[in-house]
């Protein structure tokens, strides 16, 4: 496996590649998203419960789930980056840490703008708002901790170390604001758990999750390739394609 | 080995803790400013709030432990930044015992320079919040054990931000989220107190908190001092 | 289709705003971070194309200097 591996830890290989995957990780978003909103927007029924608001579901869910899953790939990238010294690691997590705060952000929002009609209220100490927004805070810490640094190579690994230990400190955060949470308020929230899903609400929102998680991909390529050529700036291949695309 | 005389880790830790506590009784407002930031904080809340009895005693143990977090905080900078400017952290970094011991001293010489100081002084801020006469006992508990939490992963952030020019804010953006379940536990345990129910569980959570960045945040620490000092 | 006419699809069933609002914000928010991706990509190349241009400049003199030099 190694030797199959190997030849991506070189930065003009691994460019190219990525190159060729972003165009189809854009596509399929595009094509995703656009079958799974317009079903979940027109088509998808209203909750017997919630009524139409359900329909902010099919994105609040996706870019909650996208949110944490992205923190993870960003600390397992900053990870083997530490470990084995990869700078392409450390420019991967680099480049995903922007994408997740964003879908934090939307997370969050999304989640107000469902709390207000269904809770009456904006904001709602709820543990998986809190935990959420405290998410948002890490996120945001890692991006400026990597903007605080000059020199990219040493910005990547320092925002490495602390999306580490961010990870380590997740599971935490997530048990004590739960634990908080029922502490302080009781079970008033439970009714909004996890509605039960039918068919016809599931699909679309596999759709949507999916084009969502495209996206991401999308996204995290080009930002991936533009970390690369910032932190290879110096190198012949570099100049020769930066040549060609600027004429 | 040729005939010089190694120390061994302990000698070592011994070392770099007493000299750390040499320079901060040298610079004695290392000690007494963050102290009396912890005070000023925490008179600040019953002019803002109103100096009712009843609700004052109801939020204070979150005020104590926010000022807490802040003081140690503000107190943070001093950890690695004289030593990072002078050079001589990097001289640390070349002596042949871990990086682990030397960081481990700091931390702990940094906890006792400011962290106790808070310890003493919190019951007398606790009788000015009109604290819960039962919750004091809790207070005092979970300072103890729930402040050098605060310095261990303090350092990693101030290890991490020790190299950029405008560290100070970006050091909060950083630490403050991490500090959160100490904080819910900490000021968890001294309301269970107050109500005169057993507070064990939340001290062992803080205490499992404890034991986890004594054994792992030195090693964070010491691979972001490798980087800043890069 | 679960809606009848476009000013019921707009209401959604009282909570339009809401929907709305979550929709047209994610909207936004997903459409600055393409943009701003796309922008910093555009912009590293360009700093890289002036750096190159900078260097190459820089050679040029060096050389006509030497040939200057070696003239005289």
């Amino acid at each position: 496996m190694w030797k199959w591996l190997h030849p991506y830890a070189n930065p003009e290989i691994t460019y190219h590649f990525t190159g060729k995957l972003t165009p189809w990780f854009t596509w399929l978003s595009i094509i995703l998203l656009a079958i799974g909103l317009t079903w979940a927007l027109l088509f998808a029924p209203a909750d017997y419960q919630q009524g139409e608001s359900f329909r902010i579901f099919y994105i609040h869910v996706p870019a909650a789930i996208l949110s944490m899953s992205i923190y993870v790939g960003m600390a397992i990238a900053a990870f083997s980056g530490l470990v084995w010294q990869l700078k392409l690691a450390d420019a991967s997590a680099a480049a995903l840490a922007p994408v997740g705060a964003v879908f934090t952000a939307i997370a969050l929002i999304t989640g107000a703008a469902w709390g207000k009609p269904m809770w009456g209220t904006w904001w709602i100490w709820d543990a998986r708002l809190t935990s959420e927004l405290i998410l948002l805070f890490l996120y945001l810490g890692v991006i400026a901790l990597h903007n605080a640094f000059e020199d990219k190579a040493l910005a990547g690994k320092a925002a490495g170390i602390l999306a580490i230990v961010g990870v380590i400190n997740i599971p935490i955060i997530k048990y004590s604001v739960e634990w908080w949470n029922t502490l302080h308020q009781g079970a008033t929230v439970s009714k909004f758990g996890k509605p039960a899903m039918s068919a016809d609400m599931y699909w679309p929102f596999l759709f949507c999750f999916f084009g969502f998680a495209f996206f991401v991909a999308a996204v995290t390529c080009l930002r991936f390739k533009t970390e690369i050529l910032s932190r290879n700036s110096m190198r012949p291949w570099v100049k020769a394609l930066v040549k060609e695309e600027i004429k | 080995m040729m005939s010089i005389n190694i120390p061994s880790y302990r000698q070592a830790f011994m070392l770099m803790l007493k000299r750390d506590l040499t320079i901060a009784l040298r610079h004695k407002d290392d000690i007494f400013n963050p102290l009396l930031f912890f005070i000023i904080v925490v008179t600040l809340f019953p002019l803002g709030i109103g100096p009712e009895a009843s609700t004052l005693s109801r939020i204070a143990p979150g005020i104590i432990w926010v000022a807490a977090l802040l003081a140690t905080l503000l107190s943070l900078d001093r950890l690695f930044k004289a030593d990072f400017a002078d050079g001589s952290l990097e001289q640390m970094m070349l002596i042949p015992q871990p990086l682990f011991i030397i960081v481990l001293a700091k931390i702990i010489a940094h906890w006792l320079i400011t962290g106790l100081p808070l310890i003493f002084i919190a019951p007398v801020l606790a009788v000015l919040l009109h604290l819960n006469e039962n919750s004091y006992g809790a207070l005092m508990i979970t300072l103890l054990i729930g402040t050098p939490v605060l310095s261990f992963i303090g350092a990693i952030g101030v290890a991490l931000t020790v190299g950029i020019k405008k560290g100070g804010v970006l050091l909060s953006l950083i630490v403050l989220p991490l500090y959160i379940p100490v904080l819910i536990f900490a000021t968890s345990a001294i309301d269970t107190a107050a109500m005169n129910l057993p507070y064990s569980g939340q001290v062992a959570i803080i205490g499992a908190l404890f034991f986890t960045s004594f054994t792992l945040a030195p090693f964070a620490v010491s691979a972001a001092l490798k980087v800043s000092t890069n | 289709m679960q809606f009848s006419s476009f000013a019921e699809f707009i209401d959604m069933g009282g909570y339009g705003f809401y929907v709305w609002l979550s929709f047209g914000m994610a909207t936004l928010l997903l459409v600055l971070l393409v943009m701003n991706s796309l922008v910093s990509n555009k912009q590293v190349k360009q700093r890289i194309a002036k750096q190159q241009a900078r260097q190459e400049k820089l050679k040029r003199a060096a050389k006509q200097q030497a040939q200057l030099s070696q003239s005289s």
